[in-house]
Order: structure tokens, then C-alpha cells, then sequence
């Protein structure tokens, strides 16, 4: 518990520097976001930023910035007038977290099976052609694989939307996309560390005592297996989160992807801001939860720290 | 192959090791072709990249272009080996940014010890939690979509598993007898540096580098498939990918032959780089 706690206070001085770089960097983009086709009067636009507190100098406007984050205030969106940006975020957020969970299920769900059942029968067929399938999954990126899939499932053969939001079955291509490309990396660790796992003398001492051989896999030997994957899962929701900006421009989701992406577009600062840091604390909540999962798979690890 | 490990290891030189390995000579040769091919495109493209007829406008593969046009008429394959040029630049370059960053901060944090160094690689394990395709992103807008601010984005957000394995080969150097030699021979840090910790890391950093490239080109594509890479008229194989998948209804062929030449090119980088791996560096060779 005590580890929980430091490690969520160790979050607090990581999520400062990502607060001031991206400010720095979001206020340095070329543009602002009262520019249009054309152009505002001084006047008004000299009001807009005032409203905004927009006009202060830029120290200043962190040290409130960051006040005001510390209340759970995220300041208002400059492009959606009446909008705070805690509004805007929320009313996308759960879109993506649906897709980044449902992604991450089929990553799982495909990857680690792929990856015991190669394990089990190394370098026959059932090894050699699933490990060349992952080998083409992390080689193909996700702005490749999803408008592959789209060509080949939606236009070609017409079973699945192209595009859109709300049917259950818009959540097939983008959640396959994504899902293949995770599981790939997943299958190919899973089968490494079983193989490493299966050949150590405690794994034989069970097959020697009569262990039946069933048990001696999934309950002996993947338990230990399992440890580098899980610890993966932490990046791997890393990745999703990029992945998502592709699939989510891609196939028209309306998610924080493509959020995060229309705010840069549109010099939106405080949306880029919200969205950067709220991706940020994701991050570390997720990477903290794979640890947590480890410490309880690995006594060693929980007796450790 | 039936020879037992250890005479094979004294027996064979790295590359002997390596040339047994068909799959990486194979993508090794791959790459070689493929970069020279876009090295050379100014002189043997077909047509100009940027040329424009919009007489020919989306004609699927025919003998006169053999990749088809886009929608402005130029020529597919012309634009697919400028792409390619500046999409392999981008690899080079900035795999070069992240090896100088990656190793500095490596051999510092090894040479100071201690807290400091904990702090270091601390950090290190902390940056690599963040979301840094977005601080990519964001550079790439801020500095202007041009070349090199693209190399030192990239590349400056890529050294982090560098400078963590240079750091564990160097701390494992440093207490090896000859350094210790050294050091009680009066050299000094700079040159215990150049003298045994770059001959003995050349290895791992080749590796490591070849390994990174593939990671980079990807990075650099996807802030380009996102529209905030690359600019027009100038192209990548990711923007390429992005106006591809935008009109892949109606010209397929947009699509595919830049997603083959760049999912080949990376296929061809990750053999190459498993092959020297387990050619020059029998300790982390794959189990």
C-alpha cells in the first residue's frame, strides 16, 4: 500500500514537467487560435485573449494554468466557445477508452493463445507460420494494416462500414487494427519467455514428480511466462494511444485521437494541453497497474520493492 | 550447425556467423537495392516527381507508368523513390541524433554512479512511460515542418533504449580489469572513452542502431500520415500511405505499392538487425 502511494506521489513532479514542456511547446506553435480566413479586428481579438487571459506574459499564465489543474480545472476550449476543455475531453474520452479496452482484449485474447500454442510445438508448422504472421504484424504499421482492412472488408467484400461511429459493428475494424498490431509483439514475447521458462529445472522437477503434463504447462510454467507480458502491457497501451490517432482519423471516430490532432490543427492550446496530460496520466496509471499485476504473479517482485 | 557452441564462437569471426544467416543477407542485399534505387531517383526516376498531368490523372499501372498516376498525374513510381529518399534519410539521420544522445547520456550516467546515476536512469524509465508521439507531433508544428527539425524530433525522442543498454555495457566495462589498468595508468576519463569503451561498445551500437532505424522511419511516417509531417510538394512514404488511404476506393494502387515497398523495407531492417544481433553479440542472442 505504501508502494502504491509513493509511486502515485513520484507521478505528481512527472506530470509538472509534462505540463510545463507541453505549455511551452503549445504556446510556441505558429498561429493562433483567433486566426481565421479573415482576420478578426485588432480590437475583438485583442478582447478574445484578454477573456482568455491569453495577454499575460506566459509565466504567469502557467502558474494559473497550473492552479487551476490542481483543482481539477482545465480552463476553458478556445474553439468551442462555452466549452471547457473537461468537457470537451469527457464527452470523447469514453469512445476511445471502449476502443483502446476492446483493442487491447483481442491483442490478448489472440496473442497469447498464438504464442503458447507456438511454444508448445517448436519449429513445426504450429510454430514456424503463426511466428511468421507476427513478424509481417510488427512490420506493418497501423496506418497500413487498418486502410488494408477497410480495402478488403468494407469495399471489397462490403461486410463491415467503412467508417462512422454508434453500430456495434463500427467497433470491428478499428478495434482489429489495433488488436493485430498489438497482439503480434505479444504472441512473439510470450512464446520467447515460455520457451526460456519450460527448459528450467523446476518445470522438469514437476514433470519428473508426475505433474500431469497439462498442468505443468498452464499452471508451472505459464504463470512465470506471463511476467514479461504483462510488464509489456504497459507500453503496449502506449502504443494504442498512437495507434488511436491513425484509427481514429482513419475510420471517423470521434475519440481523443483525433481530438488531440484537430486541436493542433485548430492552435486549440488548452484542448492540446488537456489532452497531452490527460494521455500522460493514463500512461502512468496503466504502467503502474502492470506493475501491480506483476508484484502479484511474482512474489519475488512484491517481496523486493 | 551440429559443431558444439563453443568452438563455433572461437572458430567463426561475426561475419562468418552472419552470413549463414539467408534471411538477414537477403535483407541486407533488400536494403542496399532499395536504397540506391531512391539515392540515385533524381538521375533514373522515369519523370520528374513533381511533374503534373492532369491529362493522365489516376491511371491505374500501365506500361507507361508501371505504378499508375495519383490524381494529379504524376507518375507513382518517380514520387515512390523520392519518398523513399527522404523517408531512409529520416531513418539515418535521425537514428544518428538518438546514438549520440543515447550514448552520451549511457556513458555519463555509468561514469558519474552512485545516486546520480540512479536519478539518470530513473528518468529514463520515466520519460519512456510518456506519450511521446505526442511531444513529436507538437515539435514537428512548433519548428516548422521541415527536414531537419523532423530528424531532431524523431530522433530526439528515440534514444532512450539506447542509452539504457550502452549504460549496462559500460558499467559492466568500467569494472573489467583493463579499465581499471588504465586508470591506475594515469589515462584520463576522455581517453579511456575513446580507447576502450567505443571499440568494445561498436558492437552493441551497430546493433542497436539498426534496430532503431526501423522504429524511426515508423515515427516519421505516422506524424506524416497524420498531415504534419513531410510537406507538399516533398513526399514520404507515409504521406503517400495517407493520400492513398484517402482515395483507396478509387485508386487502390495509391494505396498498396507504397504500404508493400514500406512494410518490406521494415521487414527487411528488423531481419537485418535480429541477424547482426545474433551474429556479433553472442550474449543477447535470442534463446
Amino acid at each position: 500500500m505504501a508502494y502504491v502511494l509513493r509511486r502515485l506521489l513520484e507521478m505528481v513532479p512527472v506530470l509538472l514537467v509534462v505540463v510545463v514542456a507541453t505549455f511551452f511547446l503549445a504556446h510556441a506553435v505558429p498561429g493562433g487560435p483567433f486566426d481565421k480566413d479573415r482576420p478578426l479586428p485588432a480590437e475583438v481579438k485583442a478582447r478574445l485573449e484578454a477573456y482568455y487571459g491569453l495577454d499575460q506574459p506566459l509565466p504567469k499564465q502557467l502558474g494559473n494554468y497550473v492552479v487551476h489543474l490542481a483543482q481539477g480545472d482545465l480552463g476553458p476550449s478556445l474553439k468551442y466557445p462555452g466549452w471547457t476543455v473537461r468537457e470537451v475531453i469527457g464527452s470523447r474520452i469514453g469512445v476511445s477508452c471502449a476502443l483502446g479496452f476492446v483493442s487491447l482484449l483481442v491483442a490478448v485474447l489472440i496473442g497469447v493463445p498464438v504464442g503458447v500454442l507456438a511454444a508448445s510445438r517448436p519449429n513445426s508448422w504450429l510454430d514456424r507460420v503463426p511466428m511468421g504472421f507476427t513478424l509481417v504484424g510488427i512490420c506493418v504499421p497501423s496506418f497500413v494494416l487498418g486502410p488494408l482492412l477497410a480495402l478488403v472488408f468494407a469495399l471489397g467484400l462490403g461486410w463491415l462500414p467503412p467508417c462512422g461511429w454508434g453500430e456495434p459493428e463500427h467497433f470491428i475494424l478499428p478495434a482489429a487494427t489495433l488488436g493485430l498490431i498489438t497482439a503480434a509483439p505479444l504472441a512473439r514475447l510470450t512464446r520467447g519467455s515460455l520457451m526460456e521458462v519450460r527448459s528450467l529445472d523446476y518445470v522438469r522437477t514437476a514433470r519428473a514428480k508426475g505433474v500431469p503434463p497439462l498442468r505443468v504447462w498452464f499452471v508451472h510454467a505459464l504463470r512465470n511466462a506471463l511476467l514479461p507480458v504483462v510488464t509489456y502491457l504497459g507500453p503496449a497501451a502506449a502504443g494504442l494511444v498512437s495507434g488511436s490517432f491513425v484509427v481514429e482519423s482513419l475510420f471517423d471516430v470521434p475519440g481523443m485521437g483525433r481530438l488531440f490532432v484537430t486541436a493542433i490543427i485548430n492552435r486549440d492550446v488548452m484542448l492540446i494541453l488537456g489532452t497531452t496530460i490527460v494521455y500522460a496520466a493514463a500512461l502512468l496509471f496503466l504502467n503502474l497497474a502492470a506493475d501491480l499485476a506483476n508484484a502479484a504473479l511474482n512474489p519475488k517482485v512484491a517481496r523486493g520493492r | 550447425m551440429s559443431a558444439p557452441v563453443a568452438e563455433t564462437l572461437a572458430a567463426e569471426s561475426g561475419w562468418q556467423r552472419f552470413r549463414r544467416d539467408r534471411a538477414a543477407v537477403w535483407s541486407g542485399w533488400f536494403l542496399v537495392a532499395v536504397a540506391a534505387v531512391c539515392f540515385l531517383s533524381p538521375w533514373i526516376a522515369p519523370y520528374p516527381y513533381m511533374e503534373q498531368n492532369l491529362a493522365h490523372s489516376a491511371m491505374a499501372p500501365s506500361s507507361a507508368h508501371w505504378l499508375g498516376t495519383d490524381l494529379l498525374g504524376r507518375d507513382v513510381l518517380s514520387r515512390l523513390l523520392q519518398g523513399g529518399m527522404i523517408s531512409l534519410f529520416v531513418g539515418l539521420i535521425a537514428t544518428a541524433v538518438a546514438l549520440v544522445l543515447g550514448i552520451c547520456y549511457g556513458v555519463v550516467a555509468a561514469e558519474v554512479g552512485g545516486r546520480a546515476e540512479d536519478l539518470l536512469m530513473r528518468g529514463v524509465d520515466v520519460v519512456s512511460t510518456l506519450p511521446l508521439t505526442l511531444v513529436v507531433i507538437l515539435a514537428t508544428v512548433v519548428f516548422g515542418q521541415n527536414l531537419p527539425m523532423i530528424f531532431l524530433a524523431v530522433g530526439g525522442v528515440s534514444w532512450l533504449t539506447m542509452a539504457r543498454i550502452i549504460r549496462n555495457q559500460t558499467r559492466e566495462l568500467r569494472g573489467s580489469q583493463f579499465v581499471q589498468a588504465a586508470e591506475s595508468l594515469g589515462q584520463s576519463r576522455w581517453g579511456i572513452f575513446r580507447r576502450h569503451y567505443l571499440p568494445n561498445l561498436a558492437g552493441t551500437i551497430a546493433v542497436c542502431a539498426t534496430l532503431t532505424v526501423p522504429g524511426v522511419m515508423l515515427l516519421e511516417a505516422f506524424v506524416s500520415f497524420l498531415g504534419l509531417g513531410v510537406k507538399a510538394p516533398m513526399t514520404s512514404w507515409g504521406l503517400m500511405i495517407k493520400e492513398g488511404a484517402d482515395i483507396m476506393e478509387e485508386c487502390p494502387w495509391l494505396l498498396v505499392s507504397p504500404s508493400v515497398v514500406f512494410a518490406l523495407t521494415l521487414l527487411s531492417l528488423n531481419f537485418l538487425g535480429d541477424g547482426l544481433r545474433d551474429a556479433f553479440d553472442p550474449r543477447s542472442s535470442r534463446k
